[in-house]
């Protein structure tokens, strides 16, 4: 498997990780190392196997449609990075 | 007074009978924070030793001091998961098994170290400090549960919890000579632990010996509301069913775990361990986990893409230490994105991160994640079939004992190689507990893995308990 | 050439549960901004989503109205993407098995019954708020709505113009509003609806490129942009250009569709199944009992009304237009059996009141106990029904029952000759020329003089005895 620096940046702005240069090189080598070591799944036959997400058997968990109360808004906001009045605050986003 | 060496159980006769304060205990365990930390390194942030009694009639915990690890909430603390990323987050809430360690009158004495966001098996990745290994200073204590595992074997704590996804309680528990549970999936409710993987993720207890181990997982077990994949099954008490002896039980040994290349004196502990064990009655056989092989495959497939979604959160919106870019080649807010991130994770953390994201991109899913995803099903039915047969599945928990710091720390492939004795067991979903097994000759804790079938950790625990106690390996402390 | 607009909907529509779809935050419109938050719907780190069971049920009623197939096997994943006002910056949706698909929905036209395919209906979490202040470099984010369950419904392209696709929400909106489900209140966002839309040559059945419209606030805002669209496209196909596939947003103001500012990047979602959730299995029993559970729909309702009343189509449409009127129409019935009479009530004065006070019927103080009332009155002949539309606005305004108005107001109809000759005498002295038409065999005449009768009586005078007594009269 070839990765090539491309396709560690696409990945890295999918991840939203604003890497440099040198990280992007050094990922890269490390990425087409890790990746050449996982194809060895592609030996296995696994076309009749269901994947698996969930080890348990469990199903249907459902929730009671009864109101908890809600955080003090405050107990958050204190540590926001920016907010205004009870509002978080971010960079304009242009739609 | 040297309340710090002792265990949970010793400590609450003690307590009991009214010849120490929970206070006093806190106090020693100062004395004794004061004396090794420095060297340890095990704490995330200095803890407190201030009592404060929150028992609910009769707690299990009344009094005892517990450590848990940084990547677990408790209202009010700090919860940094050991990254930058997560600089002044307070958690406005209690994690599930950290209010009913409150309810059952434990006091959270503090938060321990970690590998960031528990990615990494030494410590080395937390952006504090790297943990120490209390029986050699130059060594990891494993991890990512290494300032758990420290604090528990330096006795700067009672009793700690971890958190495991791929051997992150198993693995520094056998390093530093403690033993480390990581219960079934569904065992231990997850909620309010920070996510790493969330399929695989459980928290168990870190103690100094076997019974409070059990002591600790029947206070922290359970079913959950808040948590959709903890399981409604009624908790056995552990402590009175793992006395019954291990007279006749089946104990399997995979002939994928004792392959070439095995450290030698690991080897060799492992041999006596299962000697000792069918001199108290257990009959062994060999068995097979024919996609063994696969499993470091499948863990850095899953792991790492469930790892880059729960992780997607930490943006710099709602906590943590913004940065803003310099460059404007992009919108203000995308260069949010991409500077906190940047500066907030870790080497360790953003290799992570990419792989993750690489193998759920478009054009990867199907060969990788759910490839991954298939594969992982066939190594839980190796673990299915081999419990038709046997109680339990007896392994080291790591090819080998602690090495030194820096070691490993740029040859990722290496260091995931160092989990491949307890990945399977959480892609199967199973329990497995640490047990001390052994010294090296250069005097570093060995550790051996008894794995259980789906909620059987009274299995564990009897075997546990009934080797420990016909040796001498966990009273075996490190010379500080 | 000629073009064929080839349309598809994709609506979204928010649930009204008592909570939020994954924890137990009060699902609620328009309180202060960043209160209804929790752990969970802020994402914060640890959390865990469970499933509001109600929003499954309710979600069910939906896909089950529209004849869709439900699973007997589904699952969530999550869709990630960074955007601030998804707090764990991937939203809990459902992928390649939503939990229902291949529906329907038969929507009427001048020109016949169109059948519209629906291709799928899932069950996902809402997003919180951003909002955009003119002034500054930020944007703020307000938390309430994240996490409120969200129903996405999707039809094929089967629509091939704006009016289509108007009728299509239309007729999709009502059977909301008879599931009782949600709000439906496109203003206060519990239904959006974004559009897909491209051309192709007419006869030809292959698709072109589409652009995908959003930010269309109302109905007719959807059939405004789809109007400017489909004529934009034509002009760039017929100028030998291509339609660029791209998202485009309605410019309310400018009454336009413009590309989004912000750069569009290629879809990459990484979808995978949401770990923390376990799957969710439907019986076959569950969903015959959700079947039996619903309630009659828009358009059995309309075909029941036409047959057992004898209704024309248009009326049993007026009647049916919304839940609450059918309801009130129904309830009307229970206590007084003559359809014809209470349908002429509701879909005339009724509806009057509805519109001029741009009200809908629960929103009025009336009854179908005091409609009734009222009704009995004009049909026992103790008021005219000119004196009746003034009770009923009466009635509206006080809320007093109509009996007590008739009584207040001194309106009861007036029948005895004594006080009603004297009022026909002043009538027939005043209008000449009609008295004449009237003798001179214009029989229609009268009609204009019992006019004058009821003018002068200000309505009270029963119009059938004034009648009588105007030709005896004349005739005399």
């Amino acid at each position: 498997m070839s990765i090539s620096r491309d396709d560690v940046t696409y990945i890295a702005h999918l991840a939203r990780l604003g890497l440099s240069e040198e990280e992007i090189s050094h990922f890269q080598g490390q990425l087409e190392s890790i990746l050449e070591y996982v194809d060895k799944l592609k030996t296995l036959d696994v076309s009749r196997v269901e994947p698996m997400t969930h080890v348990l058997d469990l199903k249907n968990v459902y929730r009671k449609d009864s109101v908890v109360p809600s955080l003090d808004p405050q107990s958050v906001l204190k540590i926001a990075p920016a907010a205004q009045g009870q509002f978080y605050k971010v960079p304009k986003v242009i739609e | 007074m040297n309340l710090h060496t002792l265990t949970a159980l010793e400590l609450r006769s003690r307590l009991d009978c009214g010849s120490v304060k929970p206070q006093d205990i806190l106090t020693d365990l100062r004395s004794r924070y004061e004396a090794v930390e420095k060297k340890v390194m095990a704490f995330a942030r200095p803890p407190s030793f201030e009592y404060r009694d929150t028992a609910v009639a009769g707690g299990a915990l009344k009094g005892i001091p517990v450590v848990i690890k940084d990547n677990i909430c408790s209202q009010g603390d700090r919860t940094e998961c050991c990254s930058r990323i997560l600089e002044g987050f307070v958690a406005p809430y209690d994690a599930t098994v950290v209010d009913k360690l409150k309810k059952s009158g434990a006091s959270i004495m503090g938060k321990a170290n970690m590998d960031e966001f528990a990615f990494g098996s030494s410590c080395e990745t937390s952006c504090f400090h790297p943990t120490k290994n209390p029986w050699d200073l130059d060594c990891v204590p494993g991890g990512s549960s290494g300032g758990s595992c420290a604090c528990v074997a330096a006795d700067e704590a009672i009793a700690a919890l971890g958190s495991d996804t791929g051997g992150s309680i198993r693995q520094p528990a056998s390093l530093c000579g403690v033993v480390g549970m990581k219960p079934t999936y569904g065992r231990v409710s997850r909620y309010g632990l920070v996510a790493f993987a969330s399929s695989l993720d459980q928290i168990g207890p870190i103690t100094k010996d076997v019974r409070d181990n059990a002591l600790v997982l029947g206070v922290i077990a359970g079913h959950d509301d808040h948590d959709a994949t903890s399981v409604d099954t009624s908790v056995p008490d552990y402590l009175s069913q793992m006395q019954k002896d291990i007279r006749g039980m089946r104990v399997a040994i995979p002939k994928e775990y004792f392959v070439e290349g095995m450290d030698p004196e690991v080897r060799h502990a492992m041999m006596e361990a299962k000697a000792k064990l069918e001199s108290l009655g257990a009959r062994f056989g060999e068995v097979s986990l024919p996609h063994t092989g696969y499993a470091v495959a499948v863990y850095y497939i899953i792991a790492t893409a469930e790892a880059s979604s729960n992780l997607a959160r930490f943006d710099g919106v709602q906590y943590g230490a913004r940065q803003m870019a310099a460059s404007k080649d992009e919108s203000a807010l995308i260069g949010m994105y991409k500077e906190t991130r940047d500066k907030g994770f870790g080497a360790e953390a953003k290799r992570r991160l990419i792989l993750g994201t690489y193998v759920l991109s478009s054009g990867y899913y199907d060969a990788y994640y759910l490839r991954a995803s298939r594969v992982r099903r066939l190594i839980k039915e190796d673990f299915d079939k081999v419990f038709r047969e046997y109680d339990v599945v007896l392994t080291p928990t790591s090819p080998t004992p602690a090495f030194k710091i820096g070691e490993k720390m740029d040859d990722p492939l290496s260091m995931y190689l160092s989990d491949i004795y307890t990945i399977s067991v959480n892609l199967a979903g199973v329990p497995a507990i640490s047990v001390p097994c052994g010294l090296t000759r250069s005097g570093l804790p060995i550790g051996m893995q008894v794995i259980g079938r789906p909620f059987g950790e009274t299995d564990l625990y009897r075997v546990a308990f009934h080797y420990e106690q016909s040796t001498s390996w966990h009273k075996q402390k490190p010379k500080l | 050439m000629n073009y064929e607009p080839v349309i598809g909907l994709e609506v979204h529509v928010q649930l009204k549960t008592a909570t939020k779809a994954f924890c137990g935050c009060a699902n609620v419109f328009g309180t202060r901004e960043n209160t209804n938050i929790c752990p969970v719907c802020l994402g914060l780190p640890g959390s865990l989503p469970v499933l509001n069971e109600k929003a499954l049920k309710a979600a069910m009623k939906v896909a089950l109205a529209l004849g869709c197939q439900v699973r007997s096997f589904t699952k969530f994943d999550r869709k990630n993407y960074y955007y601030p006002d998804l707090p764990k910056n991937f939203q809990i949706s459902q992928y390649d098995m939503p939990f229902s698909e291949h529906g329907s929905l038969d929507i009427c036209l001048e020109g016949g019954i169109r059948h519209i395919r629906i291709k799928r209906v899932h069950l996902e979490e809402d997003a919180g708020k951003l909002i955009h202040p003119e002034e500054g470099a930020e944007s703020l984010v307000d938390y309430n709505r994240a996490g409120t369950p969200l129903l996405e419904i999707v039809s094929e392209p089967d629509m091939h113009s704006p009016d289509e696709a108007y009728a299509y929400l239309t007729d999709l909106k009502l059977i909301l509003q008879y599931l009782d489900i949600s709000d439906c209140d496109m203003e206060k966002g519990s239904l959006r609806c974004d559009a897909n839309v491209s051309l192709r040559p007419a006869g030809t059945t292959g698709l072109g490129v589409k652009s995908e419209l959003k930010n269309m606030n109302s109905f007719r805002a959807v059939r405004l942009a789809l109007e400017y669209e489909i004529k934009r496209q034509e002009a760039e196909l017929s100028d030998g250009r291509s339609v660029v596939q791209e998202t485009r947003l309605w410019n309310e103001k400018k009454q336009m569709t413009l590309p989004m500012r912000s750069k569009e990047e290629a879809h990459d979602y990484r979808y995978f199944p949401e770990p923390d959730l376990p799957p969710f299995v439907i019986s076959a029993s569950e969903i015959e009992e959700a079947k039996q559970g619903l309630p009659e729909l828009p358009k059995e309702k309309r075909s029941r009304f036409i047959a057992s009343f004898g209704f024309s189509d248009k009326d049993a449409a007026t009647l049916s237009a919304t839940r609450a009127l059918a309801d009130f129409f129904e309830a009307c019935l229970k206590l007084y059996d003559k359809p014809k009479k209470i349908a002429h009530w509701l879909i005339g004065p009724v509806s009057f009141q509805m519109n001029s006070r741009g009200q809908d019927i629960g929103g009025l103080r009336l009854t179908p106990a005091s409609l009734i009332e009222l009704i009995d009155l004009v049909e026992a002949g103790k008021i005219s029904q000119l004196a009746a539309k003034e009770v009923l606005q009466e009635m509206l305004e006080s809320g007093k029952p109509a009996g007590k108005i008739v009584e207040e107001k001194n309106l009861s109809q007036v029948s005895d000759a004594g006080s009603l000759s004297s009022v026909i005498e002043e009538v027939i002295a005043a209008n000449k020329k009609s008295v004449d038409d009237f003798r001179a065999g214009k029989e229609n005449a009268v009609m204009f003089l019992v006019g004058q009768v009821m003018r002068l009586s200000k309505g009270k005078a029963n119009p059938k005895t004034a009648r009588e007594m105007l030709i005896e009269r004349l005739k005399s």
